[in-house]
């Protein structure tokens, strides 16, 4: 049980990066970018083929970054330059990526059991520093020594890694561009008349949010120990599934609050999912529909309620109402009763 | 300041629906020069409006600026030197950003947006100091989402975004339509104190003929794409509702049309 919380947690953790991507297109930029299902292989393409051919894997994680950019500032141009609706251009892009994403790899997966990929070399720092076993030796005292984790260096530089891209994407959106992307998700016509070009911001937010999701792309493929080409289907569901229970969970105040929001939904789905698939007639085959139903339930419930939280608070004034008028007629009764 | 030369502007051409908006008009405005602009509906005057902000683009004819001739230049270039404010109170600030968020925005206006912070302690300073002269008391809800602001309150704000940074051309459509008479009321008196303040050169579109006759130095009135009349600064003084719709009977031989343009 503890093995495959810490799994989900771990997941999470990486996986957070993507859902922060989405969040800059679907909330921040009010863009349903489609194109996340292609630029998540295509971080992890570009990153497998590199390390598999020896290269540096820090390297190879960075350069996805950029791979996703490209791929984003694709759609962006599709949209505004060509003017084609949102969701079609993201849809258009996500099909050519899936050849693409093939080009890159060359076949349909690489695996990377192997090799050095950047989490390899963090969890053997981790295990000569000592670090590992000072957290395990914990672990133990509490009596869970039977599922000790493999390694604390994924998890533990996941963390470091996934909230400093929430500061920087904090900051960023307080800048005086970042702020301009902001306004043209919230009022484009307005921000044009601020001189503002919206059609480049449109393609610089598309292209920062696609350089996240191919970032996690490329983690999520070195944790996993490959790329294949159909591990973005859905990709975009488990992001919007991840902003969604974030911000009903946990407020959407801030931009800081949110992001922030955005990293514990993305760590609550995955522990949801895991929960969800110790069930015993569940396989995971199921794991889309389990998504599916995570995102209906977290789309109605807080409206559900919201709304039997208003009925019982009408209800409870009626009640009162109906207390002081019969309290009130109770009490004209009786000072009749007196008079006469 | 604001110079058309000779604009003409059709819309749906070669259609049964083709509609001639903008019929040859020239206008000039000096720096300074406040012009009310009245007309009933379909006049042309909100057409006019998006030719000289650069959201259409005249079929003939030239937009000059400052001197610099702006016809095919894009809507958000010409935006450093034109500040507009929509008669929709919703439509001219970002309702899910703070009050200090929406003037960063705007006072980014006339300079290259940057990586720098938008709102610093040094602009807040600033922002703090010209909400005040709102009389509002936004100057204490800094933090504020716009969404939470009422529509007179969030068109005063459009007013001082499209204004604080003192723009060549300030461009302003029915800005008071939208809103209940005391706050247009309110608006009004703001545009009023606003552009003697700055020297802005002003046009401004409205309905209200008592609105069009109070304000400004200059008024035109404008029929089928046409300006009909150009009152000068010593006529307007002496200018009344009855005048005015006098004289478009006698240049168009017909009452005017709007009921509203009269009632307002």
């Amino acid at each position: 049980m503890f093995t495959a919380i810490f799994g989900s947690f771990e997941a999470g953790i990486i996986y957070a990066i993507m859902a922060l991507g989405v969040y800059l297109s679907f909330r921040i930029l009010d863009f349903p970018d489609l194109t996340v299902d292609g630029s998540f292989v295509t971080g992890a393409a570009v990153t497998a083929v590199m390390i598999a051919n020896g290269a540096n894997p820090f390297l190879a994680t960075i350069l996805a970054l950029f791979a996703g950019f490209a791929a984003g500032c694709m759609t962006g141009l599709l949209h505004t330059f060509g003017k084609i609706n949102n969701l079609l251009s993201g849809i258009l892009m996500m099909i050519a990526l899936y050849s693409i994403n093939l080009r890159i790899m060359g076949r349909s997966n690489i695996p990377l059991l192997n090799t050095d990929t950047a989490f390899t070399k963090i969890r053997s720092v981790f295990e000569e520093t000592g670090i590992d076993s000072f957290f395990n030796g914990f672990l133990s005292m509490v009596g869970l020594s039977d599922s000790l984790p493999e390694t604390w260096g994924i998890l533990i530089v996941m963390i470091i890694v996934t909230l400093m891209i929430k500061f920087i994407t904090d900051w960023f959106l307080q800048t005086e561009i970042g702020l301009a992307i902001r306004a043209t998700g919230d009022n484009k016509r307005m921000i044009r008349s601020l001189s503002a070009n919206t059609n480049i911001l449109v393609v610089l937010g598309l292209g920062l949010s696609n350089a996240l999701v191919a970032f996690s792309g490329a983690l999520i493929a070195q944790q996993g120990g490959f790329a294949d080409v159909g591990m973005g289907i859905g990709m975009i569901v488990i992001g919007l599934a991840s902003v969604i229970i974030g911000e009903a969970l946990f407020g959407t105040k801030t931009i800081a609050r949110t992001t922030l929001a955005v990293i514990g939904g993305s760590i609550i789905y995955r522990i949801v999912v895991t929960l969800a698939l110790r069930v015993e007639f569940l396989d995971p085959g199921d794991m889309k529909l389990i998504t599916a139903i995570i995102v209906i339930i977290a789309l109605t419930t807080p409206k559900i309620i919201e709304g039997s939280k208003e009925r019982r608070r009408k209800t409870q004034k009626r009640m009162n109402m109906i207390q002081a008028t019969a309290q009130t007629k109770g009490e004209n009764h009786a000072a009749l009763k007196s008079n006469s | 300041m604001l110079h058309l030369n000779q604009i003409h502007k059709i819309f749906n051409e070669g259609t049964p629906d083709e509609k001639i908006a903008i019929d040859q008009v020239n206008l000039t405005l000096k720096p300074g020069d406040f012009v009310t602009v009245i007309g009933s509906n379909g006049a042309g005057k909100s057409t006019l409006m998006n030719i000289i902000s650069g959201v259409l683009v005249p079929d003939v004819g030239e937009v000059q600026i400052a001197g610099k001739d702006v016809t095919s230049m894009s809507e958000f270039k010409r935006s450093k030197m034109i500040g507009r404010v929509f008669q929709d109170p919703m439509a001219g600030t970002a309702p899910s950003m703070t009050i200090e968020e929406n003037l960063a925005m705007a006072y980014a206006r006339n300079k290259t947006r940057t990586l720098r912070r938008g709102v610093t302690k040094k602009r807040k300073e600033y922002f703090r100091e010209v909400l005040e002269t709102l009389h509002l008391g936004l100057e204490n809800r800094l933090n504020a989402k716009v969404g939470l602001l009422s529509g007179g309150e969030r068109q005063a704000l459009s007013l001082l975004m499209a204004t604080f940074t003192e723009p060549s051309i300030l461009l302003l459509d029915e800005h008071t339509a939208a809103l209940d008479p005391s706050r247009a009321e309110l608006i009004t008196n703001l545009t009023k104190e606003i552009v003697a303040k700055y020297q802005l050169t002003t046009l401004m579109v409205t309905h209200n003929m008592q609105q069009a006759i109070d304000l400004g130095n200059r008024l035109i009135m404008m029929d089928k794409g046409q300006i009909i009349l150009e009152v000068n600064e010593e006529q307007k003084k002496q200018l009344s509702i009855e005048g005015l719709l006098a004289e478009f009977k006698r240049i168009r031989g017909t009452q005017m049309a709007s009921d509203r343009a009269i009632l307002a």
